[in-house]
Protein backbone atom coordinates (compact mmCIF):
# COMPACT_ATOMS: atom_id res chain seq x y z
CA UNK A 1 0.00 0.00 0.00
CA UNK A 2 2.57 2.54 1.13
CA UNK A 3 4.71 3.55 -1.82
CA UNK A 4 8.42 3.00 -1.24
CA UNK A 5 10.59 6.02 -0.65
CA UNK A 6 14.38 6.20 -0.80
CA UNK A 7 15.09 5.53 2.87
CA UNK A 8 18.19 6.94 4.53
CA UNK A 9 20.71 4.21 5.25
CA UNK A 10 22.04 3.97 8.79
CA UNK A 11 25.13 5.93 7.76
CA UNK A 12 23.08 8.55 5.93
CA UNK A 13 20.89 8.92 8.99
CA UNK A 14 23.96 9.26 11.21
CA UNK A 15 25.31 11.91 8.82
CA UNK A 16 21.97 13.76 8.94
CA UNK A 17 22.11 13.88 12.75
CA UNK A 18 25.77 14.91 12.70
CA UNK A 19 24.94 17.83 10.41
CA UNK A 20 22.94 19.46 13.23
CA UNK A 21 25.63 19.09 15.90
CA UNK A 22 27.24 22.49 16.29
CA UNK A 23 30.91 23.33 16.68
CA UNK A 24 31.91 23.17 20.34
CA UNK A 25 29.02 20.99 21.45
CA UNK A 26 29.35 18.47 24.29
CA UNK A 27 27.45 15.42 23.13
CA UNK A 28 26.47 12.02 24.53
CA UNK A 29 25.79 9.37 21.90
CA UNK A 30 23.61 6.54 23.18
CA UNK A 31 24.37 2.87 22.81
CA UNK A 32 23.72 1.31 19.38
CA UNK A 33 22.88 3.31 16.28
CA UNK A 34 23.68 6.75 17.78
CA UNK A 35 27.36 5.79 18.17
CA UNK A 36 27.59 5.91 14.33
CA UNK A 37 27.10 9.69 14.49
CA UNK A 38 30.70 10.08 15.68
CA UNK A 39 31.93 8.83 12.29
CA UNK A 40 30.07 11.54 10.40
CA UNK A 41 30.81 14.80 12.21
CA UNK A 42 31.42 17.44 9.54
CA UNK A 43 35.02 18.51 9.13
CA UNK A 44 36.02 21.59 11.06
CA UNK A 45 33.60 21.03 13.94
CA UNK A 46 35.21 20.29 17.27
CA UNK A 47 32.82 18.21 19.35
CA UNK A 48 33.49 16.77 22.82
CA UNK A 49 31.96 13.33 23.35
CA UNK A 50 30.75 12.42 26.85
CA UNK A 51 30.36 8.85 28.04
CA UNK A 52 28.28 8.39 31.18
CA UNK A 53 30.70 5.94 32.75
CA UNK A 54 33.05 8.87 33.29
CA UNK A 55 34.75 10.18 30.16
CA UNK A 56 34.83 13.55 28.38
CA UNK A 57 36.80 13.77 25.16
CA UNK A 58 36.21 10.20 24.11
CA UNK A 59 38.00 9.14 20.94
CA UNK A 60 37.55 6.37 18.40
CA UNK A 61 37.95 2.65 18.98
CA UNK A 62 41.58 1.60 19.51
CA UNK A 63 43.57 -0.39 16.98
CA UNK A 64 43.18 -4.14 17.31
CA UNK A 65 45.50 -5.42 20.00
CA UNK A 66 45.68 -2.17 21.98
CA UNK A 67 42.31 -2.40 23.70
CA UNK A 68 42.30 -1.36 27.36
CA UNK A 69 39.33 -2.65 29.31
CA UNK A 70 39.74 0.13 31.87
CA UNK A 71 38.87 2.55 29.05
CA UNK A 72 35.45 1.60 27.72
CA UNK A 73 32.36 3.48 26.64
CA UNK A 74 28.85 3.15 28.06
CA UNK A 75 28.25 0.26 25.66
CA UNK A 76 31.29 -1.45 27.24
CA UNK A 77 33.32 -1.26 24.03
CA UNK A 78 36.98 -0.24 24.23
CA UNK A 79 37.57 3.40 23.25
CA UNK A 80 40.41 5.94 23.41
CA UNK A 81 40.85 9.35 25.02
CA UNK A 82 41.64 12.47 23.00
CA UNK A 83 44.21 15.03 24.18
CA UNK A 84 42.30 17.27 26.60
CA UNK A 85 40.03 14.43 27.70
CA UNK A 86 39.20 13.80 31.35
CA UNK A 87 37.99 11.03 33.66
CA UNK A 88 35.56 11.50 36.54
CA UNK A 89 33.32 9.45 38.81
CA UNK A 90 29.69 8.50 38.19
CA UNK A 91 28.09 11.15 40.41
CA UNK A 92 29.98 13.89 38.56
CA UNK A 93 29.14 12.30 35.22
CA UNK A 94 25.41 12.36 35.89
CA UNK A 95 25.64 15.84 37.42
CA UNK A 96 26.85 16.90 33.97
CA UNK A 97 23.51 15.70 32.59
CA UNK A 98 21.04 16.79 35.26
CA UNK A 99 22.93 20.01 35.86
CA UNK A 100 22.30 21.05 32.27
CA UNK A 101 25.94 21.01 31.18
CA UNK A 102 25.52 18.55 28.31
CA UNK A 103 24.41 20.18 25.05
CA UNK A 104 22.96 17.23 23.17
CA UNK A 105 22.25 13.57 23.72
CA UNK A 106 21.23 11.23 20.90
CA UNK A 107 19.26 8.16 21.91
CA UNK A 108 17.52 5.25 20.27
CA UNK A 109 13.84 4.68 20.99
CA UNK A 110 10.99 2.18 20.89
CA UNK A 111 8.43 4.99 20.74
CA UNK A 112 8.30 8.78 20.85
CA UNK A 113 5.11 10.75 21.30
CA UNK A 114 4.25 13.81 19.22
CA UNK A 115 4.89 15.99 22.30
CA UNK A 116 8.26 14.37 22.97
CA UNK A 117 7.55 11.67 25.56
CA UNK A 118 10.20 8.97 25.20
CA UNK A 119 9.96 5.20 25.67
CA UNK A 120 13.31 3.52 25.14
CA UNK A 121 14.20 1.33 28.11
CA UNK A 122 11.67 -1.48 28.22
CA UNK A 123 9.05 -3.05 26.02
CA UNK A 124 7.27 -4.11 29.18
CA UNK A 125 7.27 -7.77 28.17
CA UNK A 126 6.56 -10.07 31.08
CA UNK A 127 9.60 -12.09 32.07
CA UNK A 128 12.06 -9.64 30.52
CA UNK A 129 15.00 -8.79 32.75
CA UNK A 130 14.62 -5.11 33.57
CA UNK A 131 17.55 -2.77 32.98
CA UNK A 132 17.44 0.98 32.61
CA UNK A 133 21.03 2.25 32.66
CA UNK A 134 21.48 5.99 32.18
CA UNK A 135 18.61 6.52 29.73
CA UNK A 136 16.29 8.33 32.16
CA UNK A 137 19.03 10.64 33.41
CA UNK A 138 20.17 11.47 29.87
CA UNK A 139 16.68 11.99 28.49
CA UNK A 140 15.73 14.65 31.01
CA UNK A 141 19.21 16.04 31.64
CA UNK A 142 20.71 17.10 28.33
CA UNK A 143 19.80 20.56 27.03
CA UNK A 144 18.51 18.84 23.88
CA UNK A 145 17.51 15.21 23.58
CA UNK A 146 17.37 13.86 20.06
CA UNK A 147 16.10 10.46 19.00
CA UNK A 148 17.50 8.48 16.09
CA UNK A 149 15.49 5.49 14.87
CA UNK A 150 13.63 3.87 12.00
CA UNK A 151 10.26 5.55 11.62
CA UNK A 152 8.38 2.26 11.30
CA UNK A 153 8.52 -1.03 13.18
CA UNK A 154 9.22 -4.23 11.25
CA UNK A 155 5.43 -4.65 11.15
CA UNK A 156 5.05 -1.23 9.55
CA UNK A 157 3.60 0.66 12.52
CA UNK A 158 4.78 4.20 13.23
CA UNK A 159 7.11 4.50 16.22
CA UNK A 160 6.03 8.12 16.51
CA UNK A 161 2.72 7.89 18.32
CA UNK A 162 0.12 10.08 19.95
CA UNK A 163 0.81 8.46 23.32
CA UNK A 164 3.53 5.92 24.19
CA UNK A 165 2.26 2.48 25.13
CA UNK A 166 5.67 1.19 26.28
CA UNK A 167 7.00 2.20 29.73
CA UNK A 168 8.15 5.82 29.70
CA UNK A 169 11.74 6.98 30.01
CA UNK A 170 10.88 10.67 30.35
CA UNK A 171 8.05 13.13 29.74
CA UNK A 172 8.18 15.79 26.99
CA UNK A 173 11.96 15.49 26.79
CA UNK A 174 12.58 14.80 23.06
CA UNK A 175 13.17 17.86 20.88
CA UNK A 176 13.91 16.15 17.58
CA UNK A 177 13.39 12.76 15.97
CA UNK A 178 15.68 11.75 13.12
CA UNK A 179 14.37 8.80 11.13
CA UNK A 180 15.12 6.96 7.91
CA UNK A 181 12.23 8.77 6.19
CA UNK A 182 12.02 12.21 7.77
CA UNK A 183 13.17 14.51 10.56
CA UNK A 184 10.62 15.89 13.02
CA UNK A 185 10.52 18.44 15.82
CA UNK A 186 8.40 17.55 18.86
CA UNK A 187 6.63 20.59 20.30
CA UNK A 188 3.99 21.26 22.92
CA UNK A 189 1.54 21.49 20.00
CA UNK A 190 2.64 18.23 18.37
CA UNK A 191 4.85 17.30 15.46
CA UNK A 192 6.50 19.70 13.08
CA UNK A 193 8.28 18.65 9.91
CA UNK A 194 11.97 19.46 9.59
CA UNK A 195 12.80 17.54 6.41
CA UNK A 196 11.85 14.39 4.52
CA UNK A 197 13.47 12.12 1.95
CA UNK A 198 12.96 12.95 -1.70
CA UNK A 199 9.43 12.45 -2.98
CA UNK A 200 7.84 12.13 0.45
CA UNK A 201 5.32 14.92 0.98
CA UNK A 202 4.14 16.18 4.34
CA UNK A 203 0.65 14.89 3.55
CA UNK A 204 1.96 11.42 2.71
CA UNK A 205 4.02 11.47 5.90
CA UNK A 206 0.91 12.35 7.92
CA UNK A 207 -0.67 9.26 6.40
CA UNK A 208 2.26 7.07 7.44
CA UNK A 209 2.53 8.46 10.97
CA UNK A 210 -1.22 8.86 11.45
CA UNK A 211 -0.83 12.21 13.20
CA UNK A 212 -1.01 15.85 12.08
CA UNK A 213 2.40 17.28 11.15
CA UNK A 214 2.85 21.04 10.95
CA UNK A 215 4.80 22.37 7.95
CA UNK A 216 8.51 23.01 8.29
CA UNK A 217 9.47 26.43 9.60
CA UNK A 218 10.35 28.70 6.65
CA UNK B 1 50.55 4.65 63.58
CA UNK B 2 47.86 4.54 60.97
CA UNK B 3 48.21 1.54 58.70
CA UNK B 4 45.26 0.57 56.53
CA UNK B 5 47.21 -1.98 54.51
CA UNK B 6 45.73 -5.46 54.82
CA UNK B 7 48.03 -8.38 54.13
CA UNK B 8 45.42 -10.41 52.27
CA UNK B 9 41.94 -10.18 50.81
CA UNK B 10 40.70 -12.48 53.58
CA UNK B 11 42.14 -10.16 56.27
CA UNK B 12 40.58 -7.15 54.60
CA UNK B 13 37.13 -8.78 54.48
CA UNK B 14 37.12 -10.38 57.95
CA UNK B 15 33.96 -9.75 59.92
CA UNK B 16 31.44 -8.98 57.16
CA UNK B 17 28.11 -10.07 58.63
CA UNK B 18 25.15 -11.95 57.17
CA UNK B 19 22.52 -9.50 55.99
CA UNK B 20 25.03 -6.74 55.22
CA UNK B 21 24.43 -4.15 52.51
CA UNK B 22 27.45 -4.32 50.21
CA UNK B 23 28.23 -1.62 47.68
CA UNK B 24 30.29 -3.10 44.84
CA UNK B 25 32.05 -0.84 42.34
CA UNK B 26 32.57 -1.39 38.66
CA UNK B 27 30.99 -0.67 35.31
CA UNK B 28 31.30 -3.17 32.49
CA UNK B 29 34.83 -4.52 32.48
CA UNK B 30 36.28 -1.56 34.37
CA UNK B 31 36.77 -1.20 38.10
CA UNK B 32 35.16 -4.44 39.22
CA UNK B 33 36.81 -5.66 42.45
CA UNK B 34 36.76 -9.30 41.35
CA UNK B 35 39.31 -10.39 43.96
CA UNK B 36 37.17 -8.92 46.75
CA UNK B 37 34.01 -10.52 45.36
CA UNK B 38 35.76 -13.89 45.24
CA UNK B 39 36.94 -13.22 48.80
CA UNK B 40 33.40 -12.41 49.90
CA UNK B 41 32.18 -15.70 48.45
CA UNK B 42 34.92 -17.53 50.34
CA UNK B 43 34.15 -15.54 53.51
CA UNK B 44 30.58 -16.84 53.28
CA UNK B 45 28.34 -13.96 54.41
CA UNK B 46 24.74 -14.65 53.30
CA UNK B 47 21.49 -12.77 52.67
CA UNK B 48 23.37 -9.79 51.33
CA UNK B 49 21.85 -6.69 49.80
CA UNK B 50 24.15 -5.86 46.90
CA UNK B 51 24.26 -2.40 45.32
CA UNK B 52 25.93 -2.49 41.93
CA UNK B 53 25.59 -1.22 38.38
CA UNK B 54 25.85 -4.55 36.55
CA UNK B 55 24.76 -8.02 37.46
CA UNK B 56 28.13 -9.35 36.38
CA UNK B 57 29.59 -10.40 33.06
CA UNK B 58 29.26 -14.07 32.11
CA UNK B 59 30.15 -15.92 35.32
CA UNK B 60 32.73 -13.62 36.88
CA UNK B 61 32.29 -10.77 39.32
CA UNK B 62 28.84 -10.35 40.77
CA UNK B 63 27.53 -13.25 38.72
CA UNK B 64 29.88 -15.49 40.68
CA UNK B 65 28.50 -14.13 43.94
CA UNK B 66 24.97 -15.01 42.85
CA UNK B 67 25.98 -18.46 41.71
CA UNK B 68 24.45 -20.37 44.59
CA UNK B 69 23.03 -23.07 42.29
CA UNK B 70 25.32 -22.38 39.36
CA UNK B 71 22.68 -20.04 38.05
CA UNK B 72 23.31 -16.43 37.40
CA UNK B 73 21.29 -13.30 37.66
CA UNK B 74 18.67 -13.88 34.96
CA UNK B 75 17.86 -17.38 36.11
CA UNK B 76 17.69 -16.42 39.78
CA UNK B 77 15.53 -13.42 39.00
CA UNK B 78 13.11 -15.43 36.87
CA UNK B 79 12.97 -18.09 39.57
CA UNK B 80 12.03 -15.44 42.13
CA UNK B 81 15.15 -16.15 44.20
CA UNK B 82 16.35 -12.61 43.94
CA UNK B 83 14.66 -9.37 44.86
CA UNK B 84 15.59 -6.48 42.64
CA UNK B 85 15.17 -2.74 42.96
CA UNK B 86 15.86 -1.09 39.63
CA UNK B 87 17.35 2.42 39.85
CA UNK B 88 18.28 4.81 37.03
CA UNK B 89 22.07 4.87 36.84
CA UNK B 90 22.46 8.52 37.80
CA UNK B 91 20.06 8.15 40.71
CA UNK B 92 22.11 5.20 41.89
CA UNK B 93 25.27 7.32 41.84
CA UNK B 94 23.62 10.35 43.47
CA UNK B 95 21.82 8.33 46.17
CA UNK B 96 25.15 6.75 47.09
CA UNK B 97 26.87 10.13 47.05
CA UNK B 98 24.10 11.58 49.23
CA UNK B 99 24.63 8.82 51.78
CA UNK B 100 28.32 9.67 51.93
CA UNK B 101 27.59 13.37 52.22
CA UNK B 102 25.05 13.10 55.05
CA UNK B 103 22.06 14.19 52.95
CA UNK B 104 18.70 12.98 54.27
CA UNK B 105 16.94 12.90 50.89
CA UNK B 106 16.89 15.00 47.74
CA UNK B 107 14.54 15.96 44.92
CA UNK B 108 15.72 14.66 41.56
CA UNK B 109 14.11 15.20 38.14
CA UNK B 110 15.13 11.81 36.74
CA UNK B 111 12.33 9.31 36.26
CA UNK B 112 9.46 11.70 36.98
CA UNK B 113 6.28 10.36 35.39
CA UNK B 114 7.79 6.89 34.83
CA UNK B 115 7.06 3.62 36.58
CA UNK B 116 10.47 3.73 38.29
CA UNK B 117 9.33 6.75 40.31
CA UNK B 118 6.70 4.43 41.78
CA UNK B 119 4.67 6.12 44.49
CA UNK B 120 7.50 8.32 45.69
CA UNK B 121 6.69 11.85 46.78
CA UNK B 122 6.98 14.44 44.01
CA UNK B 123 7.23 18.20 44.09
CA UNK B 124 7.18 21.04 41.58
CA UNK B 125 10.06 23.44 42.16
CA UNK B 126 10.37 26.52 39.94
CA UNK B 127 8.09 24.95 37.36
CA UNK B 128 10.00 21.67 37.12
CA UNK B 129 8.89 18.27 38.48
CA UNK B 130 11.05 16.30 40.90
CA UNK B 131 10.93 12.94 42.68
CA UNK B 132 12.06 12.48 46.29
CA UNK B 133 15.02 10.10 46.46
CA UNK B 134 16.62 8.64 49.57
CA UNK B 135 20.30 7.89 50.12
CA UNK B 136 21.77 4.39 49.80
CA UNK B 137 24.07 3.56 52.70
CA UNK B 138 26.39 0.58 52.74
CA UNK B 139 27.71 -1.49 55.60
CA UNK B 140 30.65 -2.30 53.36
CA UNK B 141 31.96 -0.97 50.05
CA UNK B 142 34.22 -3.08 47.85
CA UNK B 143 36.04 -1.06 45.21
CA UNK B 144 39.01 -1.29 42.86
CA UNK B 145 41.56 1.49 42.68
CA UNK B 146 44.95 1.79 41.02
CA UNK B 147 47.32 2.87 43.79
CA UNK B 148 47.08 3.73 47.46
CA UNK B 149 49.12 4.47 50.57
CA UNK B 150 48.90 3.41 54.22
CA UNK B 151 46.54 6.30 55.04
CA UNK B 152 44.12 4.89 52.45
CA UNK B 153 44.52 7.68 49.90
CA UNK B 154 43.54 6.38 46.46
CA UNK B 155 44.01 7.15 42.80
CA UNK B 156 42.13 5.36 40.06
CA UNK B 157 42.80 4.40 36.46
CA UNK B 158 40.81 5.73 33.49
CA UNK B 159 37.13 4.77 33.38
CA UNK B 160 37.68 2.22 36.15
CA UNK B 161 37.06 5.11 38.56
CA UNK B 162 33.28 4.95 37.93
CA UNK B 163 31.47 4.23 41.23
CA UNK B 164 34.60 3.88 43.41
CA UNK B 165 34.84 7.38 44.90
CA UNK B 166 31.13 7.69 45.80
CA UNK B 167 30.85 4.15 47.17
CA UNK B 168 33.94 4.74 49.31
CA UNK B 169 32.12 7.67 50.95
CA UNK B 170 28.85 5.86 51.55
CA UNK B 171 29.86 2.77 53.53
CA UNK B 172 30.82 2.40 57.16
CA UNK B 173 33.72 0.28 56.01
CA UNK B 174 35.43 0.58 52.61
CA UNK B 175 37.87 -1.94 51.24
CA UNK B 176 39.84 -1.12 48.10
CA UNK B 177 42.13 -3.25 46.00
CA UNK B 178 45.13 -1.47 44.51
CA UNK B 179 47.85 -2.60 42.15
CA UNK B 180 50.51 -0.47 43.83
CA UNK B 181 51.02 0.43 47.46
CA UNK B 182 53.22 3.50 47.70
CA UNK B 183 54.92 5.44 50.51
CA UNK B 184 53.06 8.33 52.13
CA UNK B 185 53.73 11.43 50.07
CA UNK B 186 54.32 9.53 46.85
CA UNK B 187 50.79 10.21 45.57
CA UNK B 188 50.51 13.77 44.27
CA UNK B 189 48.17 15.50 46.78
CA UNK B 190 46.62 17.42 43.88
CA UNK B 191 45.74 14.14 42.19
CA UNK B 192 44.38 12.07 45.07
CA UNK B 193 40.79 11.25 44.07
CA UNK B 194 39.62 9.53 47.25
CA UNK B 195 41.22 10.85 50.44
CA UNK B 196 42.00 8.16 53.00
CA UNK B 197 39.26 9.35 55.38
CA UNK B 198 36.82 7.37 53.20
CA UNK B 199 38.89 4.18 53.16
CA UNK B 200 39.25 1.48 55.84
CA UNK B 201 41.55 -1.08 54.23
CA UNK B 202 43.60 -1.41 51.08
CA UNK B 203 44.95 -4.66 49.76
CA UNK B 204 47.41 -5.16 46.93
CA UNK B 205 46.44 -7.41 44.05
CA UNK B 206 48.34 -8.47 40.95
CA UNK B 207 47.93 -6.37 37.88
CA UNK B 208 46.05 -8.50 35.43
CA UNK B 209 43.08 -6.46 34.36
CA UNK B 210 44.49 -3.09 33.44
CA UNK B 211 47.31 -3.49 30.94
CA UNK B 212 46.32 -2.58 27.41
CA UNK B 213 45.41 -5.80 25.70
CA UNK B 214 46.43 -7.75 28.76
CA UNK B 215 42.95 -8.38 30.03
CA UNK B 216 40.82 -10.86 28.19
CA UNK B 217 37.22 -9.82 28.38
CA UNK B 218 34.80 -12.46 29.61
CA UNK B 219 33.02 -14.06 26.65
Amino acid sequence: MTPTYPRRTKDQLAARVALDIFDGAVVNLGIGQPTLVANHLPEGREVILHSENGILGMGAAPAAGSEDYDLINAGKQPVTLLPGGAYFHHADSFAMMRGGHLDICVLGAFQVSAKGDLANWSTGEPGAIPAVGGAMDLAIGAKQTWVMMDLLTKQGASKIVERCTYPLTGLACVKRVYTDLATFACTAHGLQLVDAVEGLSREALEGIVGLPIAPAAP
Amino acid sequence: MINKIAQSVADALAGIQDGATVLIGGFGTAGIPNELIDGLIAQGAKDLTVVNNNAGNADVGLAALLQADSQVFDGLYRAGKLELELVPQGNLAERIRAAGAGIGAFFCPTGFGTELAGDRETREIDGKQYVLEYPIHGDVALIKAEAGDRWGNLVFRKAARNFGPVMAMAARRTIATVHDIVELGALDPESIVTPGIFVSKIVRIDRVATLAGGFKKAA
